[in-house]
């Protein structure tokens, strides 16, 4: 074969695969949007079903909205506990070597794990404590699912503050505590802020984490204890009704989640692209 | 003379020091602990039936105490072995598009497409799943399936609802396109220019180039690629759960119905603690998953590692 | 030793972005000469080498204007076929790159991808390019062992082979002895000496004493201007330009 025909044969090949990819992107976005946007209301938006939610016409989806946003928010939250002194040990303070490799290989394997599986052990987890299917037992899922998330993209924002940064405060006397606190998060912040809004992301979609651990409920969340209702779930138990008006629920809950999910996407990639503008190199 | 602040300061650095070390081997432990938890919950069922026995065993009737595995492990091997073959080529080919042909701009715009297409949530895609890929199958390629290539057993339906392997895998597909184009980009891309432009000045065509000297030094991280995407896959519940059928039985062809070991789980959670050992069971399915991940994470792991170092 | 010009290198210019890093630069390469191109850091040397083959078009953000004539033929044409001028002038880098092959398939690579297959014929090419890099006798009872477990002296030899294995008419050199050992890069610089009597070869260095070594026809470039040209003996003796004389000098970098 002519070595320029060749060329071009898979040059068409390649350029084919990624429209192929982009158009598939498009057309998902289109059938949430196409399907959402009729069923999208103010009523939809701040109501609660009413007559159940699997069989009720009247209502709207505020459960699940408000649900979604307190079990990624507290998360979100607590999974931030958890990482930082982690990332922090494994950036400045770092004294065994042992514990840093067997960490990061915890943290790789962690990060492969299907969500399913933390759905599982929260719920082992809730078993254990004595707890039910709850806003509590959702977060914790959650956070567990958006740890190694956490950790892998502040250390890459942690990674890029230069040695001699650090160094410098050192030379001034600073402990590694101070150094930490008050430089390394500090030039970190807005990066360290965008993997946050990235983990937000992760957890708000996820269904199979909060399957077991969550519950589902008509009403808003009003405490930690109680199950409470979230938008991947709303779709996931709402779309096989016979019951048109709630499937109608469905799609505007997909909407709304796609929606937010864009948001935060594109949103942490203005940010990150924004404040590394001015990084020197 | 240390001072009294000073020693304030150095004990609060000790403090904080310790309870950093503290969190990260609770971090490092994790996993054993997911997996004591785990093991702890399906004690009632291994303590009757050891694992082997349940990976082995083909019959699943709760209600008569039979838990076996075969068919969720073997459907996942469907649903998940065609999702990659259909996923790789249109990958590798364009993750090479990225790498060493796209102007800049370009492979900007398309990252940033495909980190979208990342982001989207697992129910959005089985929502596209049931709405879109579902019907195609069942108007259009059973029927002609059926019609032309009837004689090959692995390609004719008796299934007419479209709800199958089929649907299950191309939705899978598409949602671990992200994570192995992103990850060979950048094995293509840490193939240092010096190489390239060795072979190019010799007068090779840039395909030619690519497929001579750029593919062969990042084969093992393509490879490793892969393994991480067949992981991704292999743990995926809910889009491929609401397509695929769920139907415990082993498909003999791709219209069949499966019913993948995660969708077991998350499907009968609510049945899970009327029936004696169901819980025990679905559990045990957990913790399967979670050995199969963390063996594929370490070969991939090594993969990678070997790749860069033969990069670099 | 011939008097004619091969290439003739007419109003080049190359900007990489904003900054301009070759100007209107007309000069022409004699025919199986060396010639060197000289010139302190920064000054577009390596930029002008490379626009001989199009090289310097890999490069994200360059833009190229004016004219390179090589046989008659302006080689930025975009009808002509830049494989084919690429196989005609060749590059020998300043850091060895050997390809993931064996030292064999190295030296094969070249005329596998224009054509030939034949395993007598790419045996004796194999053969004859070693031996005109001086590795021949080192490397002949190893041929299949990989390329990169060759010292690097020997793998920038490797490279020479491979080049020459595509029956180039010109080879660029680019620094191609700044990152060997003063042996290794002797040993190179003999095979230039040798090789110039059926190549032209047109070579880079910031090493002034090496320029005087090897050189037939000098190119001093500053700021990415040609600043002076012409027989190393005029250029090096007696310099027309100030600038010449003070890089000449030392006084220059």
């Amino acid at each position: 074969m002519n070595k320029h025909f060749e060329e071009r044969l898979f040059v068409g090949l390649m350029l084919a695969s990624l429209a192929f990819i982009v158009g598939v992107l498009i057309l998902i976005l289109a059938t949430v949007l196409i399907k959402g946007l009729p069923a999208l209301n103010l009523a939809m938006l701040t109501q609660t079903p009413r007559g159940g939610y699997y069989l009720g016409k009247e209502g709207g989806i505020l459960n699940a909205i408000t649900g979604s946003l307190a079990l990624a928010g507290g998360a979100t939250l607590l999974s931030c506990l958890m990482a930082l002194p982690v990332v922090l040990y494994l950036q400045v303070f770092a004294k065994n070597a042992r514990l840093v490799e067997l960490a990061r290989l915890s943290l790789d394997v962690l990060w492969g794990v299907p969500s399913i599986v933390y759905g599982a052990f929260g719920f082992t987890l809730l078993l254990f404590l004595g707890l039910r299917a709850s806003l509590l037992g959702g977060i914790i899922a959650l956070a567990l699912l958006e740890l190694p998330i956490l950790v892998r993209a502040m250390e890459e924002v942690m990674l890029m503050i230069p040695f001699d940064l650090k160094e410098a405060s050192y030379a001034l006397g600073a402990t590694r505590l101070e150094t930490s606190l008050r430089v390394v998060l500090r030039q970190a912040a807005p990066g360290l802020f965008t993997a946050l809004l990235l983990a937000f992301g992760r957890a708000i979609g996820d269904a199979a984490a909060v399957l077991f651990t969550a519950g589902y409920t008509d009403r808003l969340p009003t405490s930690l204890l109680r199950p409470v209702a979230s938008l991947p779930l709303a779709v996931f138990f709402q779309l096989g009704t016979p019951v048109p008006e709630v499937r109608e629920r469905a799609y505007a809950s997909a909407l709304v989640l796609t929606v937010i999910i864009l948001i935060i996407s594109l949103g942490a990639r203005l940010l990150s692209r924004r404040l590394t503008k001015y990084m020197i190199r | 003379m240390t001072g009294q602040r000073t020693r304030w300061r150095l004990r609060l650095d000790r403090l904080a020091g310790r309870v950093m070390a503290g969190m990260t081997i609770f971090a490092a432990s994790l996993v054993l602990l997911i997996g004591l938890g785990l093991l702890a919950r399906s004690r009632p069922l291994l303590d009757i039936q050891p694992l082997g026995e349940l990976l082995t065993a083909s019959t699943w009737r709760p209600l008569r105490g039979e838990f076996g595995f075969l068919p969720f492990i073997v459907g996942t091997l469907w649903v998940t072995g065609l999702g990659m073959v259909l996923a790789v080529p249109p990958c590798l080919l364009s993750a090479i598009y990225l790498a060493e042909y796209a102007p800049r701009r370009v492979r900007d715009a398309a990252k940033t497409l495909i980190d979208l297409l990342a982001g989207i949530p697992s129910v959005v895609f089985g929502l596209w799943g049931i709405l879109v890929v579902v019907p195609i199958i069942r108007d259009f390629v059973t029927p002609w399936a059926n019609t032309y290539l009837g004689f090959i057993p692995l390609l004719r339906s008796d299934n007419p609802t479209g709800y199958g392997v089929l649907a299950g895998s191309i939705v899978l597909a598409v949602m671990i396109f992200p994570i192995i184009i992103s990850v060979i980009e950048e094995v293509l891309r840490a193939v240092p220019d010096g190489l390239r432009e060795a072979a190019l000045a010799l007068g090779a065509t840039r395909w030619q180039m690519v497929k001579g000297v750029v593919l062969r030094r990042s084969l093992p991280g393509v490879i490793a690629a892969i393994v991480l995407g067949f992981s991704r896959a292999f743990g995926e519940t809910m889009a491929v759960m609401m397509v695929v059928g769920n139907v415990p039985q082993l498909p003999r062809s791709l219209f069949d119905a499966a019913y993948p070991l995660p969708a077991l789980i998350a499907n009968n959670y609510g049945e899970m603690m009327s029936i004696p050992l169901y819980d025990a069971a679905l559990l045990a399915a957990a913790l399967v998953l979670l050995l199969i991940v963390l063996l594929f994470t370490i070969v991939a792991r090594l993969m990678l590692l070997r790749a860069v170092r033969r990069a670099t | 030793m011939t008097n004619e010009t091969l290439i003739q290198i007419r109003n080049l210019n190359v900007t990489y972005g904003s900054q301009q890093a070759v100007q209107e630069v007309s000069v022409d390469i004699p025919a199986q000469q060396i010639t060197a191109i000289i010139g302190p850091s920064g000054c577009g040397k390596t930029t002008l080498l490379r626009s001989i083959s199009r090289l310097v078009e890999l490069v994200d953000g360059v833009r190229v204007w004016g004219e390179v004539i090589f046989e008659g033929q302006n080689i930025y044409d975009p009808r002509v076929d830049v494989t084919e001028i690429r196989k005609r002038i060749g590059l020998l880098a300043q850091r060895p790159f050997p390809l993931p092959m064996s030292i064999y398939e190295n030296v094969a690579y070249g005329p596998h991808i224009h054509g030939i297959r034949k395993r007598q014929e790419l045996d004796a090419i194999v053969e004859k390019q070693l031996r005109a890099a001086g590795l021949w006798d080192e490397v002949q009872s190893r041929l299949h062992a990989p390329a990169s477990a060759l010292s690097i002296g020997q793998q920038q030899r490797l490279c020479l082979a491979r080049g020459l294995a595509v029956e180039p008419e010109v080879l660029l050199c680019d620094e191609a002895t700044s990152a060997l050992d003063p042996i290794s890069a002797q040993r190179i610089e003999d095979r230039l000496l040798e090789l110039k009597r059926d190549y032209t070869i047109v070579l880079v260095t910031h090493i002034l004493r090496q320029a005087r070594r090897l050189a037939d026809y000098v190119i001093f470039m500053y700021l990415g201007e040609l600043i002076e040209h012409g027989p190393a003996e005029q250029v090096f003796n007696h310099p027309r330009e100030a600038r010449t004389r003070a890089y000449l000098q030392g006084e220059l970098y």
